[in-house]
């Protein structure tokens, strides 16, 4: 891939103009985010993914979009340096799914994939060029090249036999069932996700404090994250309420108005009738837009704070593997001792070599253990600044969406006067 | 404790118009207190008229005795022809403390700020009950007032002006009535429906658009309710949200404002309760005029009996012109209330939607300063 540009001051994002459902409220996270994986994706493993040349096949709603996944590896284990395929959105749905079954194998969190998104999806297939669909495609490439970034970096996502089925084989059967991803399915897996990293808890000695107090920083975060979700889902259904007490009072209105005698005011009621019916239509499209621009953004929310923990995670896990190789190389030490003893030449030169095989081991665990906690550090650091960017974003979104909400007012009252 | 003040009574005074002109007597209601459930109005009156002892005083009164003024106007038999204002209904305050008992439960599991916001919503949705109720008390006295026979009523009078307690008169009427309008009232409807062959065109027409008119103004009370009720549901969601996006802000300048006002769904919901009160009233004007044509259908059936028995025709004879005369009493003072009341309904209905519809272009021009707002992050 081409060398990365370098990044942009972190600052308030560009605000896109929102489409007219405003489902492309999505900011303009993806440089920063981007662009700090590009980083950690050659931190970690030889492997480099991109997802590029979005096509689509096909006519009318039974249309999708193509797109091309290239691998440029060092690893032995694939079978040609350089190789590509074509996928399409449920490829990488399906690919969540299989492993999201395995998850308590993997110990890890798996990365989340991005969204179905009907809307934008229908446009694309009826085949509008217009710039709102042209960009839509551009986010999901995004969204994709990132999500199949955060799991070849996983060493052991890496391993998984699905993945490499996914970036080399040539003809993927087809992913069927693949979970409606959108609506209230895809926020249900987002608190699974976070209950899985839950239960993932390792009982470490922190002589570190600012691991620590990070981890609770995340962990408070997380819980917000939830409320706001619930919370979230509680407006939803109120307003589907709403919606149908205005069409039930639309109705009643009407009937009053044919009871009225006075024909200045029948007319006067029955206006109001409709402009209440209108308004139930746009309580609808509220309720609808109001659910998936929150979605959206909790979940590229969610994301952050997976990938945040994820590295604690592993951090943890380096410090396993390092504690567990020093309690091994000092049973092989205790071993030595015993056969000093015992006076066996052969086995004591075979434990001495044992020795300093632990020895090294535990030298590079350490050494891993530490440069994990510097990329923790990192990750840490990084997930701060675009979480302000991110926080604000939430914020300036949820003010708009009380803006829309007076807004539906607005052309209803020029028609009753 | 709460009180009102002048400037904000003016936004409420929406459902009753032209009242309170006549400079001979103007009655209103500056202040009151609200101490748990009872709520104590300060009736104030200015007046001309030599009826009463001063020209400007005041009373305070309970909900109660506005019961026992509706109830002794009703059960008055020379009023039997106009439409007696509707009683106001009690002030309930059963939401906003079901809603503060709930809250304090929850305390625990939210934010210092939400709870200071929720709890600022609640007070403000008691502040809101408290002045709905001090309006629908002062309409009631000013319809009183307005009306050229029942502003000289003495007992409206003695409510405006007796400055003891009126928990005595209270008891007595209670004792001397005993509810008996009340218990007939629900066999009201049942025979205007079924009804008497109604002669006057006029009331046949009132009739039926009376009793059409009252079934759905009161489904769409109850419909618009139910739409308030959703519109508060959400206003508390942006509540709850703001109060979690705030905790979780690093500085205050990412505060957020939950607050979404629905005053012109308010209006609306208020003005209908309160015509399907007033319609209420004069259906039961209807009714009563019924009962006399009743009574008067059946004096003649007495009479020709009397008749056919040659006995007691003096008596029945004046029993059937008392009929008749109190029939035709109440058919002319009813037909005059009747216009009356489509006139006002009318002008009050047209009033109301103008301030609605002036009331969401107040809200439109809000939006267009967000607008700016908006364009200015944009840059």
């Amino acid at each position: 891939s081409s060398p990365p540009p370098p990044p942009p001051p972190p600052s308030l994002p560009n605000l896109l103009c929102p489409s007219m459902h405003g489902y492309y409220w999505m900011f303009e996270l993806s440089p920063h985010w981007s662009q700090l994986e590009d980083d950690e994706a050659k931190d970690r493993f030889d492997v480099d993914v991109s997802v590029t040349n979005p096509e689509k096949v096909g006519d009318g709603m039974n249309a999708y979009m193509a797109y091309k996944v290239s691998t440029r590896t060092s690893l032995t284990m694939f079978r040609c340096k350089t190789f590509s395929v074509r996928r399409r959105f449920s490829d990488f749905l399906g690919l969540y799914e299989k492993l999201s079954v395995k998850q308590s194998l993997h110990g890890c969190i798996i990365p989340l994939p991005p969204e179905k998104s009907v809307v934008g999806m229908t446009k694309v297939k009826v085949g509008t060029d217009d710039p709102s669909s042209v960009e839509f495609v551009e986010r999901r490439r995004a969204a994709l090249e990132r999500y199949l970034q955060r799991i070849v970096s996983h060493p052991s996502l890496l391993q998984d036999p699905d993945v490499r089925e996914f970036l080399e084989r040539d003809d993927l059967p087809r992913a069927v069932n693949t979970q409606t991803l959108s609506g209230a399915g895809f926020l249900k897996m987002i608190n699974k996700a976070s209950d899985a990293v839950n239960k993932m808890t390792l009982k470490m000695n922190e002589s570190d404090t600012w691991f620590d107090d990070k981890f609770q920083e995340v962990e408070s975060e997380e819980q917000q994250l939830r409320k706001l979700h619930a919370v979230v889902d509680s407006l939803v259904t109120h307003r589907k309420e709403l919606c149908g007490n205005t069409a039930v009072f639309a109705k009643s209105m009407a009937m009053l108005g044919n009871s009225e005698d006075n024909t200045a005011l029948s007319r006067a009621l029955s206006q109001l009738a409709e402009v209440e019916d209108k308004m139930e239509q746009l309580h609808q499209e509220q309720a609808a837009s109001d659910f998936f621009i929150f979605a959206e953004l909790l979940a590229d929310y969610v994301r952050l704070l997976g990938a945040v923990r994820g590295c604690f995670d592993q951090r943890m896990r380096a410090w396993q593997r390092w504690q567990e190789a020093q309690s091994t190389l000092q049973k092989k030490r205790e071993a030595e001792a015993k056969l000093l003893w015992a006076n066996k030449p052969e086995k004591l030169q075979q434990a001495k070599e044992e020795i300093t095989e632990w020895e090294s081991k535990v030298t590079q665990y350490e050494r891993d253990f530490d440069r994990i906690g510097m990329m923790v550090r990192k990750e840490v650091l990084r997930f701060e600044v675009l979480f302000v960017s991110m926080h604000s974003e939430l914020c300036f979104c949820f003010k708009f969406q009380l803006i829309k909400f007076w807004e539906a007012f607005l052309p209803e009252a020029k028609a009753i006067s | 404790m709460t009180s009102i003040d002048e400037s904000n009574k003016e936004k409420f005074r929406s459902v009753s118009v032209d009242l309170n002109n006549d400079a001979s007597l103007l009655i209103d209601i500056p202040d009151a207190l609200c101490e748990r459930d009872k709520v104590k109005f300060t009736v104030h009156t200015k007046t001309t008229l030599s009826a009463f002892q001063k020209p400007e005083f005041s009373v305070p009164r309970q909900h109660e005795d506005f019961i026992w003024l509706h109830d002794t106007l009703v059960e008055t038999e020379d009023y039997a022809g106009l439409i007696i204002p509707p009683a106001p209904p009690k002030p309930d305050f059963e939401s906003p403390r079901e809603k503060m008992h709930k809250l304090g439960e929850g305390e625990a599991t939210m934010t210092k700020e939400e709870y200071t916001k929720m709890k600022q919503e609640l007070e403000a949705e008691y502040l809101a009950v408290f002045k709905k109720t001090v309006q629908v008390h002062e309409v009631f006295l000013q319809r009183l007032s307005s009306h050229p026979n029942l502003s000289k009523d003495r007992n409206f009078q003695i409510f405006l002006e007796y400055d003891q307690d009126l928990s005595v008169r209270r008891k007595n009427v209670k004792e001397m009535f005993g509810g008996f309008f009340k218990i007939v009232a629900k066999s009201a409807d049942e025979v205007l429906i079924s009804g008497t062959k109604e002669v006057d065109e006029f009331f046949e027409q009132e009739k039926t658009f009376l009793l059409d008119y009252y079934s759905k103004i009161k489904d769409s009370t109850i419909k618009a309710e139910k739409m308030t009720r959703s519109h508060k549901n959400i206003a508390d969601d942006y509540i709850h949200i703001s109060a979690t996006l705030n905790s979780l802000s690093v500085d205050d300048s990412t505060k957020v404002e939950g607050r979404v006002a629905s005053d012109q769904e308010l209006k609306l919901t208020e003005l209908l309760r309160y015509y399907m009160r007033d319609i209420q009233a004069a259906k039961d004007l209807l009714y009563r005029r019924a009962r006399a044509l009743a009574d008067y259908e059946n004096s003649n059936k007495a009479l020709d009996k009397a008749r056919l028995k040659s006995k007691d025709i003096p008596q029945a004879e004046e029993h059937q012109q008392q009929c008749l005369q109190k029939f035709d009493k109440l058919s002319d003072s009813g037909k005059k209330e009747l216009t009356i009341f489509k006139g006002r309904r009318v002008v009050a209905f047209r009033k109301n939607l103008v301030e609605m519809a002036e009331l969401e272009i107040k809200h439109a021009k809000l939006l267009d300063f967000y607008e700016l707002f908006k364009n200015e992050l944009q840059k």
